[in-house]
């Protein structure tokens, strides 16, 4: 067998092997999943609890005797708040408002509760709210009136493409989740892949395997079945995540709501998702090994790799930016700057259309770099791969770059 | 025994003129040699004196700034690879990995399927005694029992040129024995050996011609043998057992614990001493021509231009 393909399988087992990889393969979906799910309970996307309540009123004002049933919520009428306090101590009822005689000039409701809590929730906002507009509008105006009032916008918003016809792509909170999910997948699994690159070369320049394995392979074989045979490792979590995504979100899409039915995929995401995979995997690869020739062990090359990884991660610190404000100028710098751009892309896809100059140039000028790095790597793999111990300075490398 | 180099008259390493600096520093500096099939060739030399830059340029690990390299005859090509066995100084294996697996990887990459990689780890690890840790993680080993693996993993691929970087550090007397019979079995075999060491004494009895090196220059090169009696003191050791008395032709006499050394004048032979002592009827339990140790041929090579 080809020899750059027995170091592709040799890395390719040891790495789906490694404890971290199978925790991060099979944990990090069931985290993501976790995380929506709280979200979406916590921003009330989700169902809103269909408990029933009881809500005593106290109606010093009078005129409020009908619509005592708002939903899920019954309102009971008390003669006086002592009644009504005793009934919320016996438990009767779960809180009670007073509408006070000055209500009309004033607007102001009372509200008596035991729980402890910042605000009332939305449900008894609402529940007390049409029960007070149903009945000063009561007789007053029809009925239907009545209703519209309670909700008067009901906007549905539909895209149309240049043609005037209706877009294939609807847009929407739907079409976030998914991209945002594997942008942040991405950078896990392009920064979780870089660094065991670079944890390998760090392990066996420390016991001196790189000598005995440049003795039977060159330079090249040994790089190419190294990033490859990881490269290939990452494809397979990457696989896994997008093959159980839809199972899990469907499962969890009876507990959580039924918010998945409006995920829609941007058209060209599959395509773009797999190309930017690669390429900012492989950006990171070479990136990682020229790191692990000049660092003098793995801990120091895992700190200077930060320095490249944190620009990939900056596209999710500014996510609920690239929502609200998709047009900045800021956002196509992101796209073209190499390494940000795979998961910034990633990230935009749901959010906007990305003009097809800005794909182009961005994938342009990530092919361009990794050429780069990777010739650079190579001239400077051989140099200073065996420099235990000692870390060339910049000027070294450049003068060596420039001799080499 | 220097009749088989010349016998197979094939030369498996030549160096001409290889120089390598690094940063301003020149570490080789203008060396040349040779190694011929069927020989255990020394590379000797003090820490630091260029043995270790040697054996990278050799096995094409790191190129050389001048000069050029013939391993089996031509220039290192990656099918040359698989013919090269080689021992690194500081050593280590994958620590997660298993030792038959280990091995079997690294044959591997030395063209060697997986089939015959296994029968042969088998044979060496018997051999070696190594069989009850066949199953083991590399990183379950001590550093001798690694080392053996290690060595195995440099011969396992029948390389026709074995390069042994400081081949006995570390282990205990038994496993140096060990790999003393081993190395004589290859070269018996017809392959090359190479030994670099530091600690020339050991491996005195192994080499048939050394290299010795000093500040990345040749200081001492051509047959064991024949340097050892270039440098022979004029001196016999003796033990004996009864008076001594008075022996002709001696300058000097002294008396080391066991042993008396006698050093001659320029006109007597060791024979003729032998002759006279036998002749007065002497009991003698140990008659040698005195040949110093390398250590000692080094420091009066190098004490000439030392400090």
């Amino acid at each position: 067998m080809n020899k750059t393909l027995l170091i592709l399988r040799h890395e390719f087992r040891h790495m789906i092997r490694r404890r971290g990889f199978i925790i991060m393969t099979i944990v990090v979906p069931l985290i993501v999943l976790l995380l929506i799910g709280v979200s979406q309970l916590i921003s009330g996307i989700a169902r809103p609890t269909v408990e029933a309540m009881t809500i005593g009123y106290v109606d010093e004002l009078g005129g409020f005797q009908q619509y005592t049933s708002q939903g899920n919520t019954t309102l009971v009428r008390f003669d006086t708040p002592d009644d009504a306090t005793e009934a919320l101590v016996n438990g009767d009822i779960n809180e009670y408002f007073v509408i006070p005689s000055d209500y009309i000039s004033t607007g102001v409701i009372n509200r008596y509760t035991l729980e402890k809590q910042l605000a009332a929730s939305p449900a008894v906002t609402s529940a007390i709210n049409n029960f007070l507009l149903s009945n000063l509008l009561a007789g007053k105006v029809p009925e239907a009136t009545i209703a519209r009032i309670e909700a008067p916008l009901n906007l549905v918003s539909t895209r149309l493409t240049e043609t005037g016809a209706v877009a294939p792509e609807q847009g929407g909170y739907g079409n976030l989740i998914i991209p945002f999910v594997f942008g942040i997948l991405l950078a896990l699994s392009i920064i979780f892949s870089s660094t065991y690159l670079l944890q390998g070369l760090g392990e066996e320049k420390e016991n001196r395997l790189i000598e005995i394995l440049l003795s039977s392979v060159s330079a090249r074989q040994l790089l190419t079945g190294k990033v490859l045979g990881i490269g290939v490792a990452g494809l397979v979590q990457v696989a896994v995540w997008a093959i159980s995504a839809p199972l899990l979100l469907n499962l969890a899409s009876s507990s959580i709501g039924g918010f998945t039915s409006a995920i829609q995929l941007p058209p060209n995401f599959i395509v773009l998702a797999v190309v930017y995979f690669i390429l900012g995997y492989l950006l990171f690869s070479v990136i990682s090994a020229s790191i692990g020739a000049v660092s003098s062990n793995s801990r120091e090359g895992q700190q200077l790799i930060g320095i490249f990884t944190i620009p990939a991660l900056i596209p999710l610190w500014f996510m609920s930016l690239i929502m609200f404000f998709p047009d900045n100028p800021i956002w196509v710098v992101l796209t073209i700057f190499p390494l940000s751009a795979p998961v910034e892309v990633i990230t935009r896809l749901g959010v906007s259309v990305i003009p097809a100059w800005q794909l182009v140039a961005s994938i342009a000028v990530l092919v361009l770099t990794i050429i780069g790095v990777l010739l650079l790597t190579i001239r400077i793999f051989r140099t200073y791969l065996l420099m235990y111990g000692k870390r060339p300075g910049i000027g070294e490398v450049l003068r060596s770059l420039r001799s080499g | 025994m220097r009749s088989r180099a010349e016998v197979a008259n094939m030369l498996t390493v030549e160096v001409n003129h290889v120089v390598k600096s690094f940063a301003d520093k020149v570490v080789v500096n203008d060396l040349s040699f040779s190694v011929a099939q069927g020989e255990i060739f020394g590379l000797i030399g003090p820490n630091g004196a260029g043995k270790t830059t040697t054996i990278r340029m050799m096995m094409d690990i790191i190129k050389p700034d001048s000069g050029d390299v013939a391993i089996l005859g031509e220039k290192l090509r990656e099918a040359t690879k698989n013919k090269l066995g080689y021992l690194p100084e500081e050593r280590g294996l994958y620590k997660k990995l298993g030792v038959l697996d280990s091995i079997v990887y690294l044959a591997s990459l030395k063209g060697v399927d997986r089939h015959s990689a296994e029968e042969k780890a088998d044979e060496l690890l018997k051999q070696t005694g190594m069989l009850p840790h066949k199953g083991k993680k590399i990183e379950e080993l001590s550093r001798g029992i690694g080392q053996i693996i290690q060595f195995i993993v440099s011969i396992i691929h029948d390389p026709k040129l074995v390069v042994l970087d400081e081949p006995f550090a570390g282990l205990d007397p038994v496993n140096t024995e060990l790999l003393k019979g081993m190395l004589l079995d290859l070269r018996n075999q017809g392959k090359s050996l190479i030994l670099s060491t530091h600690q020339m004494n050991e491996i005195e009895e192994l080499c048939d011609r050394i290299l010795m090196i000093n500040h990345g220059r040749s200081v001492l090169y051509g047959n064991l043998d024949e340097i050892k009696s270039r440098y022979r003191s004029n001196s016999v050791l003796l033990e004996f057992e009864g008076e001594l008395g008075e022996v002709p032709g001696l300058t000097e006499k002294r008396t080391h614990k066991g042993y008396v050394e006698l050093a001659l004048d320029g006109n007597t032979t060791p024979q003729q001493v032998l002759e006279r002592l036998v002749s007065r009827g002497i009991v003698i339990n140990r008659f040698e021509v005195a040949t110093p140790p390398l250590n000692e041929i080094f420091l009066r090579v190098v004490g000439k231009n030392h400090e």
